[in-house]
């Protein structure tokens, strides 16, 4: 990939000459995607489903496209995809629309503690209101979830498996596949968290025969505040709503109402049309580009980065074998905080912190920790930045008597 | 001095590595205040024990960045024996000087004064001011209970 020319299409580089090292919070946005957004106000700025004037019908085109380019891109059907705020949203939406009211006292939900606290507090929530009770998957030494670990505690009583897919920490892909089938084999329902692997690997659903799966649009060069939920079909249909209104309704009476099919029935509410209808552009963009070629680029970014931090004494690698473009780290006995501050002054931009993963900064035994995380407009010379600051931190903070 | 070495000066990095008043008491005179910074996870507790209007001594405990966890210190010494008035006006004063405000200069902040580096810093000012926000509580409880 030649990684200069990507850069070029992002126009935050033209103002800001920084190293961004931070896609796993959010990506940045190409030129392609901002113009799609501005078309959309400058020439529709219409609702959806709602008119029967050219405009809203054309509007409503462009919103229909990009679902049916979303189902595609993970190979699922057409009402199939939902569209929710991000991928927080749509788990909230499984965990409430689906595990209040499907789960009773004695279930169980096996989560791990790899998951972001979007796919852990709304499960907490669940069982707190159901009676169910939360299992976590006993993770390897390595901090992965493997299928033997997985197995252990599946039972007849486990009625919801809700996992990452990739760990926004650690960067490990977890083997879902054959978790799924194991799950199935228990009657028990699938939930995927795909917020991290959606913007780095091919995702066929039909292959991995989840029953739910989320990620966002933001972390994948899409707008912000825009989400997806897939949801099998059968699995979307006998799904309560949690949200009630105009546009998911069919018939309205004082008698009693229904609702639209899936995926309407949970999008009440004037959608973000301009985010949806840019998504489609973010989603040609990441096609163009292959994720064959995205994969070989952000390991090679990330083997260059491992290379070098082996080399410094200080540096402490929490996940040096994981198989996506995330570096978490430490300068041994500096807090993060006072890291990022360091390379923050070399505009290096990189998060430091607990991820919204505490359950598994508890298992790392650490209070926080810096990630760097590879995109396509990363090239060496972001790498090269990074390397240097760190060095820098390292010799400031021993200076400092650290 | 850079920006860097102005931030982290000597002072500050004194107190992170050698703390004053650090550890909790189960002295039930002292009254607690337990502030976690969710973003970073920085986690302070401050204790205060006022008599007769005066802060007779602070405790503090918890974990963080160096910025936030000596600061916790720093404060500690500054305000002991002050009467509640007073260590509050250092307190506001100290935000509004971290928050790059008009302040009280005539103040004498002593160590709290290598603070002002945070000011180029507005990312690092809730770890400069989350352990002095905890020790006004500590003391504003004590008002509400005269």
């Amino acid at each position: 990939m030649e990684s200069l020319s990507l850069k070029k299409d992002f126009p935050v580089f033209d103002q800001n000459d920084i190293a961004y090292l931070d896609t796993a919070a959010t990506s940045l946005t190409p030129r392609s995607v901002i113009g799609k957004l501005t078309d959309y106000y400058n020439n529709y700025s219409a609702n959806v489903h709602r008119g029967v004037y050219r405009l809203s019908h054309e509007a409503t085109e462009l919103y229909n496209a990009t679902r049916e380019a979303t189902a595609r891109f993970i190979n699922a059907e057409f009402e199939e995809i939902v569209f929710t705020r991000g991928a927080s949203s749509a788990l909230n939406l499984v965990a409430f629309g689906y595990g209040l009211s499907n789960l009773n006292p004695g279930d169980e939900i096996i989560i791990s503690e790899l998951e972001h606290h979007s796919n852990f507090l709304p499960w907490q929530q669940v069982a707190k209101k159901t009676g169910a009770k939360v299992v976590y998957v006993p993770l390897s030494e390595e901090g992965r979830i493997e299928v033997e670990a997985f197995a252990s505690v599946l039972n007849e009583n486990t009625k919801i498996v809700a996992l990452t897919h990739v760990s926004n920490v650690m960067g490990y892909i977890t083997p879902i596949k054959a978790i799924t089938e194991l799950a199935h084999s228990q009657n028990a329902v699938v939930c995927v968290d795909a917020a991290q692997s959606a913007p780095h690997l091919q995702i066929d659903v039909k292959e991995i025969d989840c029953d739910f799966l989320a990620f966002s649009s933001h972390k994948m060069l899409g707008p912000k505040g825009l989400g997806v939920l897939y949801g099998k079909k059968k699995r979307l249909e006998n799904m309560e709503p949690v949200e009630y209104g105009g546009d998911m309704v069919e018939t309205a009476s004082k008698d009693g109402s229904t609702w639209q099919a899936p995926p309407l029935k949970f999008e009440t509410g004037t959608p973000p049309i301009a985010s949806v209808v840019a998504f489609f552009e973010a989603l040609r963009y990441l096609q163009n580009i292959g994720f064959v070629a995205l994969k070989e680029h952000e390991q090679r970014l990330k083997k260059y980065v491992l290379d070098a931090f082996s080399n410094i004494e200080s540096v402490k690698v929490y996940n040096p074998t994981s198989e996506t473009g995330m570096v978490t780290f430490n300068i041994e006995g500096v807090h993060p905080h006072d890291v990022v501050t360091v390379l923050d002054e070399d505009n290096i931009a990189l998060r430091a912190g607990h991820h919204c993963a505490q359950p598994l900064m508890q298992w790392l035994g650490v209070v926080a920790t810096l990630r760097a995380s590879f995109y396509v407009y990363n090239t060496l010379e972001d790498c090269d930045r990074l390397i240097e600051s760190v060095k820098k931190a390292v010799t400031f903070f021993k200076e400092a008597g650290l | 001095m850079n920006r860097l070495e102005n931030l982290y000066r000597q002072i500050i990095m004194d107190h992170y590595k050698n703390p004053r008043n650090k550890g909790l008491t189960d002295d039930t005179r002292y009254k607690q205040e337990h502030i976690k910074n969710p973003s970073c996870g920085d986690d302070v507790t401050i204790q205060s024990f006022v008599e007769d209007g005066v802060v007779k001594d602070i405790r503090h405990d918890g974990s963080g960045c160096s910025i936030c966890c000596s600061s916790a210190s720093v404060l500690s010494v500054l305000l002991k024996d002050r009467p509640v008035k007073e260590a509050l006006a250092f307190s506001e004063n100290y935000t509004k000087m971290i928050a790059n405000q008009p302040y009280d200069e005539t103040l004498e902040f002593e160590d709290a004064l290598a603070y002002q580096g945070v000011r180029k810093f507005p990312a690092r000012t809730k770890c400069a001011t989350i352990a002095w926000k905890a020790f006004e509580s500590t003391v504003k409880v004590e008002d509400n209970d005269e």
